[in-house]
């Protein structure tokens, strides 16, 4: 009998319809892969009562004929979204036990569709982080292991680490992530699954535990860029409910998987070769410009001058955004509340104290520093100034090109407390992803190989403003030619 | 740029978040290793370079100034520590 748990997205569709299978056990395989790997710790809150119930519904649908676009597939959602009636927390213990009364608008485009939900993943706290090490529920594991020490537990990458390695290990058939640094497309290199991060604008922000509200973008994870599209299809879209979500029509993305290349111009960002990067990750960027042009593709050299400042911007612009998103946690009107008798401010700095953690502790205070009087000028303003370079850079850059290939992060996974204690070595994990959310540019990681101890490597895909399309297109051609080999993890899930 | 553990005391209560002396040994210098990475910024030349808030390349949209939905006090209280007839409760704030 086939392995539910290693079918795509778009075979279990068509076995669905086939009824070669039903919703049910299709979900079933899932939740039992789900808790047999509990030790990976993807899941915050598992969901399983409700993923039968609405399989139910979905094989009463395809009974009838009337089935949807995504009908009974099983997803992770990233605990980033709000879901009605279910627990939301963002890793966070200040939101512990807090149960939203609404249904964030791209978890509604997946419920609409028909998907089922599985559970709640794991996440850095608060999505601030690049190895979900700083979940309050503690790490995720990504389910590879290194050829030379398969005792060591690696990160999955981070923030969205738990939607990944549950994707990966066949935990779940796709999930949702947020990127607001990176968060979709380095979880996705370092545990071999394809990550999307939508333009922004492009899906509705209304829902989403707010963190940097200018950087902020949902997305999607799958094992094959086609899914990803099926997916991307459901959460894409205009949303009153978001002032800044775009009217832009949603193009059907899966018409642009295995669309041919030629004649696309692809940009190399010679800026991205950076000093102190694993030759490793420049030979797969290498392999990743060859297998383009054997496709037809047009190479053509870019630079990005201003790519070296994108970093230092970001941790200004992310925590100052932050340190204001995150006032609301207060202990008033949801989540945590420490009070010992005090005053209110005394119960405000208690609560938050005791809620927030270290990572998430450490945003707050550079972004009330860097908004404070006296500070404003030299730190925010200047940030927002870089920023208007880089974004200029790419708009210069897309006059020659029509997506741009880079490496998608600058090493494969690490291990678990291997850079906690350092920050600004944490940060460096996002180098290359994150100019995308400072200009709000799509992008997407693919997986395109293993290196030598046996780990995933991806590569990165910058697409213009709202050509999700052209990134489909592109990123479709690489995976015909990487043929990415993921057996290693086929086992896991059985 | 030097964060002491007084300017980090500081920030922390701009923040509302409450630190310990021990903690605010601790912080200082990590803030004022963040910030002194982040003095490269100032090596770019951003001379008659107008800021960047936002990517979103649309008018913010308005809408009919009419009540479009409410009557949820009890969505809008589900979730609070302490509630008491329709109100949130806070500690006393005036004596």
């Amino acid at each position: 009998m086939t392995n539910l748990n290693d079918l795509t997205i778009k075979d279990a569709l068509s076995g669905l319809k086939n009824k070669e299978f039903t919703a049910v056990e299709l979900n079933e395989a899932h939740i039992r892969a789900m808790e047999a790997h509990r030790d990976l710790n993807c899941y915050i809150t598992e969901t399983p009562d409700l993923a039968i119930s609405q399989a139910k519904q979905a094989d009463e649908r395809y009974a009838k004929g009337e089935a949807l676009s995504l009908d009974g597939i099983p997803l992770g959602i990233k605990d980033m979204f709000c879901t009605k009636g279910i627990q939301t927390t963002a890793a966070s213990h200040i939101l512990e036990g807090f149960v939203p009364t609404y249904e964030s608008t791209v978890t509604q485009g997946l419920l609409d569709a028909g998907a089922t939900y599985l559970g709640k993943t794991n996440l850095d706290e608060f999505a601030m982080g690049c190895s979900n090490e700083s979940s309050f529920y503690g790490p995720v594991i990504n389910p590879w292991k290194s050829k030379s020490d398969p005792s060591k537990k690696l990160v999955p990458g981070g923030s969205s680490g738990g939607s990944a390695a549950a994707v990966a290990a066949r935990l779940c058939m796709g999930a949702t992530g947020t990127d607001t640094g990176g968060s979709i497309r380095q979880p996705a290199a370092f545990t071999g699954t394809v990550g999307m991060r939508a333009t922004y604008g492009r899906c509705s922000r209304w829902g989403i535990v707010a963190f940097s509200s200018s950087l902020d973008q949902a997305g999607m994870f799958a094992r094959t860029v086609e899914d990803t599209a099926l997916l991307m299809n459901e959460i894409c879209g205009h949303d009153l409910k978001d002032s800044t979500s775009s009217p832009a029509k949603v193009p059907d993305f899966t018409q642009f998987c295995g669309q041919s290349v030629k004649g696309l111009k692809i940009g190399i960002p010679s800026e991205y070769r950076i000093d102190g990067v694993p030759e490793e990750i420049n030979a797969e960027w290498e392999k990743g410009i060859e297998w383009l042009k054997s496709e037809g593709a047009e190479i053509v050299d870019i630079s990005l001058p201003h790519t070296k400042y994108a970093l230092a911007a970001y941790y200004i612009i992310n925590p100052a955004e932050a340190s204001s998103n995150l006032a609301r946690y207060d202990g008033v009107r949801y989540g945590l509340r420490v009070d010992e008798g005090g005053n209110l401010n005394d119960m405000y700095e208690k609560t938050r104290a005791a809620g927030f953690g270290e990572e998430v502790r450490r945003r707050i205070m550079v972004g009330t520093y860097a908004l404070s009087a006296g500070y404003y000028d030299a730190y925010y303003l200047k940030a927002q100034k870089v920023r208007r370079l880089i974004y200029n850079d790419f708009q210069e850059a897309f006059k020659k090109c029509d997506t741009i290939l880079t490496p998608a992060t600058p090493s494969a996974a690490f291990g678990i407390g291997e850079q906690v204690n350092d920050p600004i070595q944490m940060y460096l994990n996002d180098v290359f992803t994150v100019t995308v959310n400072l200009a709000g540019l799509p992008g997407v990681s693919v997986p395109t190989g293993l290196n030598s101890d046996g780990l995933p490597l991806g590569l990165q895909l910058i697409g213009k403003s709202f050509d999700e399309a052209t990134l489909f297109r592109t990123a479709s051609a690489m995976e015909k030619c990487a043929a990415f080999d993921s057996t290693a993890l086929k086992e896991v899930a059985a | 740029m030097s964060i002491s553990p007084q300017e980090a005391k500081r920030i922390a209560k701009l923040a509302r978040i409450g630190i310990s002396d021990a903690e605010a040994d601790k912080i200082g210098p990590e803030l004022s290793n963040i910030l002194g990475w982040i003095e490269q910024l100032s090596e770019v030349n951003t001379d008659n370079v107008e800021p960047l808030a936002n990517v979103a390349n649309i008018d913010l949209k308005k809408r009919k100034d009419e009540v479009t939905d409410g009557n949820i006090q009890q969505d809008v209280l589900a979730n609070a520590p302490e509630s008491l007839e329709g109100y949130y409760v806070v500690p006393k704030v005036v004596e």
